[in-house]
């Protein structure tokens, strides 16, 4: 039974934190400790590498509260659970606006399913309840038990790093009331401890070596920048397209069709089809409808398609008021709105559209007409491409009924309508 | 692998005697003594580095694969329509499944007091993880826009956007999340005092200092002791359930779901019989190299081995009967796809993987009803490895063949896996293995701690009444007045 001391640093005088007396058997900690509970000590406890069961009874160590800690866990997981999911997947924005966007719930119809039903929301609110209540369990054991506590007196005693292996120690505390060093030391040998040690601590407890803290500071400080510079590019604008570290076919790599590409000869992007080349449905064999010309003339009649009539007409004039009339007026003589509002502004350079009843136009074969609504003539654009050939026929009807009707004699009219014209 | 130490049969039950659960004498310094050595030792076996080596190139291809897929998009692996889900759904069961025996030992067999469970719950908690860790990477990879992941998390966005709570792929995301950090935070626990003992072992600076930190400044404190038992045993009875539930929440991805084979609610028992199952196989696999590599005989013995056996063989009758009741319900049913899917299963285009399931999971436990099968080490590894391969045509024939031949006979295909969904299964269990080799040489590998509670010597009788005669063995299977202070 020897009381070794372990002396600490000259310029800081060691004091002694606690004596630790040890022992070879649970059987004989167990004993020993029922004695230093009924000697009175308060302060003190015991160091096994196993839990030695009815340890507790003979320290009086009171039963944990950690069950209570792990049950306000375990609820405060259930109601988090069904608060996010309710928030989530329930609460619509239109009741909550004030919430900032990216919090906001969006309550999304999914199959016709109700936004909120307990059923589907248990395995999640479940998960949760046993993921936080055994974060409780473990976080309010460690905080229960003071831990992580790295420096510790105890571990400056060689002896002791066997309390991990084969041996069992008890210890009583320095500022225990009951303590004094020669009685106490003598109480433990009393008690059958195989050895028995001061503990002694320092006063000034071991620091943190420099080059650590300096490394740790630094690297602190660089750990700032990532959220400082999320923080600046979402606060700041820039006209630069943004920063696409993976592109989800945002961005893709080709040529549009009115861009310049020098692999080509003529230097476009766009390839322009082969002479000859005709698209679907764009076959136009027959002369006569498609273009007015029968036998290589000007085609005099309409062609087979056309069957003149009212409706014919009045399709004719429905589209020459849409197309023809703004220039060439409602009745053909060149005077139409646009010519009119040319006149007004004096446009320099400006030809009056030609009257349809001018004898030039009168004599044109019906060919002939429907080739200048296609292609245009002088100053007059090409109407091809907006109004189908049906439709030019249609308006070509109409034209030669307008020019008749401007230089028609009364045998022209029906007799029983001659009437009117009076 | 080839040692020649010596075999100890505990394995008799000899009435009114109860046999040891540590051989060899070992008391609490030859316990810490034996585990310590895998680790103290100054080169692990030359077994270890091949292991090791094969391990590496297998993780290393994983990680290419894996590049390769995320460069190239899910089009490299062979899935299309129908069958959208082959290997990567089917691996990530697997390993899930995998995992569940290491919480069963840890967690289950702690409430019902099963003591032999302290020698080999350290290792199989490990393996859950790492496991679990395989498991996790299927489902994270298999969504196409690998970088959008995270969208599985419930995280706040500028376009509200939320994940949607009533989808069973969702409820895995929070079963598999919060088992892994459940099982992490078990195992850590219960390693906090193994890796003190480690800390007061190490031989070298940097040892101590990173064992130290991992210790969190455990000090064998009884009041620290008490509120850490509280602790485990809560967190085994949290675990409990919620190994139940992982597994039950993996087979609601297929039985919530409207398609024949796995539209049935027989699933989640039957998915988790299959995990346990699959698990203990593990549990040998790994159980068996590990303590002849490491000399752990006398700590994971015939005993532990036999056990496991006994669990393999019953859960593989469970799984069977499971088998059997699919048909049974597909005809009862009266549904004409459910009884054409099965007719499809035992005899269609993957008549073959069913049949190696049958033969594998039914058929080969079937060998432990004989105790010279439970008590033979070639024997149990045979066995075991059956089962692993015979698990992971269980759920190969599950999700391949419902969906290859759906409703829609003109849109059936054959699923074929590319060499990429190959070299990547292969990959995980370089992963796997990797990550179990690192932790037998770095990390206590028995729970040290509690298998010293187990052995004789940590009864208090002895020494305490040391007149009274008391039997000379005490590592009792199950013997619940053990640790209560005699009366007075």
């Amino acid at each position: 039974m020897d009381v070794a001391a372990h002396t600490g640093t000259v310029a800081n005088p060691p004091r002694l934190a606690a004596l630790l007396a040890e022992f070879a058997s649970p059987g004989a900690l167990v004993t020993a400790a029922e004695q230093v509970r009924d000697a009175g000590y308060t302060r003190w406890d015991t160091h096994t590498p196993f839990p030695v069961h009815g340890i507790d009874a003979a320290m009086d160590i009171r039963r944990t509260r950690l069950p209570w800690v792990v049950l306000i866990g375990g609820t405060l997981g259930c109601l988090a659970g069904l608060l996010m999911q309710w928030w989530m997947n329930a609460a619509g924005p239109e009741q909550f606006r004030w919430v900032p966007t990216f919090l906001q719930g969006y309550d999304f119809v999914i199959s016709g399913k109700p936004t909120f039903s307990l059923p589907a929301n248990i395995p999640v609110v479940f998960e949760l309840t046993v993921l936080l209540a055994a974060l409780a369990a473990v976080i309010g054991m460690l905080a229960m038990n003071n831990l992580p506590r790295h420096h510790d007196a105890l571990f400056s005693v060689p002896r002791f790093r066997r309390v991990t292996t084969d041996r069992f120690f008890l210890r009583i505390d320095a500022h225990d009331p009951r303590f004094d060093t020669q009685r106490t030391a003598e109480f433990l040998s009393s008690l059958g401890a195989v050895a028995i040690e001061r503990v002694e601590t320092e006063e000034a407890p071991a620091r943190w070596p420099r080059p650590l803290v300096v490394t740790l500071v630094v690297l602190a400080a660089l750990a700032l920048f990532p959220p400082l510079v999320v923080a600046k590019a979402r606060l700041s604008k820039s006209p630069k397209p943004r920063i696409a570290l993976i592109q989800d076919m945002d961005n893709q790599e080709r040529y549009k069709a009115q861009q310049a590409n020098t692999a080509f000869l003529d230097g476009r992007a766009m390839r322009v089809p082969p002479a000859g080349t005709i698209a679907r449905g764009e076959w136009r064999d027959d002369a006569h409808y498609y273009r007015g010309q029968v036998a290589g003339d000007w085609a005099l009649t309409f062609p087979p398609q056309i069957r003149v009539d009212r409706a014919l007409l009045a399709r004719g004039q429905e589209r020459f008021g849409v197309y023809c009339a703004p220039c060439h007026g409602l009745g053909g003589a060149g005077d139409g709105l646009v010519h009119q509002r040319a006149l007004q502004r004096d446009t320099p350079g400006w030809v009056q559209p030609t009257s349809l009843h001018d004898p030039l136009a009168r004599g044109r074969p019906v060919g002939h007409l429907f080739n200048t609504i296609t292609n245009g003539i002088r100053s007059m654009p090409p109407y091809g491409d907006q109004i189908p050939p049906a439709d030019r026929w249609a308006i070509v009807a109409y034209v030669r009924a307008l020019q008749l009707s401007q230089d028609a004699r009364l045998e022209d009219v029906p007799p029983d309508r001659r009437a009117e014209l009076r | 692998m080839a040692s020649v130490a010596p075999e100890i049969d505990n394995t008799a039950e000899i009435p009114g005697r109860r046999a040891e659960l540590i051989t060899g004498g070992l008391g609490f310094t030859g316990v810490t003594d034996t585990v310590a050595a895998v680790w103290e030792r100054p080169q692990p076996p030359r077994a270890w580095y091949i292991a090791f080596g094969i391990s590496l190139t297998l993780l290393g291809i994983l990680g290419a694969m894996i590049l390769y897929l995320i460069v190239n998009g899910v089009g490299v692996w062979g899935l299309n329509n129908p069958t959208a889900w082959g290997f990567d759904i089917t691996n990530f069961v697997f390993w899930v499944g995998i995992g569940h025996a290491g919480t069963l030992i840890s967690a289950i067999l702690f409430l019902f007091r099963q003591k032999w469970r302290t020698s080999i719950n350290r290792f199989a908690e490990a393996m859950t993880i790492f496991a679990v860790m395989c498991a996790g990477l299927f489902p994270g990879i298999h969504v196409g826009r690998i970088w959008l992941a995270y969208w599985l998390a419930p995280l706040p966005n500028q376009m509200a956007m939320w994940p949607n709570f009533r989808s069973p792929l969702l409820w895995d995301v929070f079963a598999v999340g919060t088992y892994f950090m459940v099982s992490l935070l078990f195992w850590y626990v219960g390693m906090i005092p193994d890796l003190a003992t480690f800390r007061d072992r190490a031989t070298s600076r940097t040892k101590q200092i990173i064992y130290g930190l991992l210790a969190l400044g455990w000090n064998g404190s009884s009041r620290h002791w008490h509120r850490f038992e509280r602790a485990y045993l809560l967190l085994a009875a949290l675990a409990t359930p919620l190994v139940l539930s992982v597994h039950s929440v993996v087979s609601f991805d297929f039985a919530v779901s409207q398609l024949p084979g796995w539209h049935t609610t027989i699933f989640p028992p039957y998915f988790v019989a299959g995990a346990i199952f699959g698990g203990f196989a593990m549990v040998l696999t790994l159980a068996i190299p590990a303590r002849e590599l490491f000399g752990l005989k006398n700590i994971i013995t015939l005993r532990h081995l036999e056990n496991c056996c006994k669990i393999v063989l019953v859960t593989g009758l469970m799984v069977g009967y499971a088998y059997l009741m699919e048909f049974f319900m597909a005809w009862y049913s009266g549904s004409p796809y459910e009884g054409f899917i099965f007719r499809a299963r035992a005899g269609g285009p993957y008549a073959w993987a069913y049949w190696t399931m049958i033969l594998c999971n039914v058929g080969a436990s079937q060998l432990f009803w004989f105790k010279r099968a439970r008590t033979n080490v070639w024997l149990m590894l045979a066995v075991a490895m059956a089962v692993n391969v015979g698990m992971w045509f269980e759920r190969f024939v599950i999700i391949v063949t419902s969906l290859s031949q759906d409703f829609l006979p003109s849109s059936w295909d054959f699923y074929r896996p590319t060499l990429v969904e190959i070299l990547t299964l292969a990959g995980s269990f370089g992963l796997f293995f990797t990550l179990f080799l690192l932790f037998c040489r770095f990390l206590p590998m028995v729970a040290m701690a509690e298998v010293k509670t187990v052995l004789p010597q940590a009864a208090l009788t002895a020494e305490r009444h040391p007149h009274e005669h008391v039997p000379p063995t005490r590592a009792f299977d199950y013997n619940p007045d053990e640790h209560e202070p005699p009366a007075s």
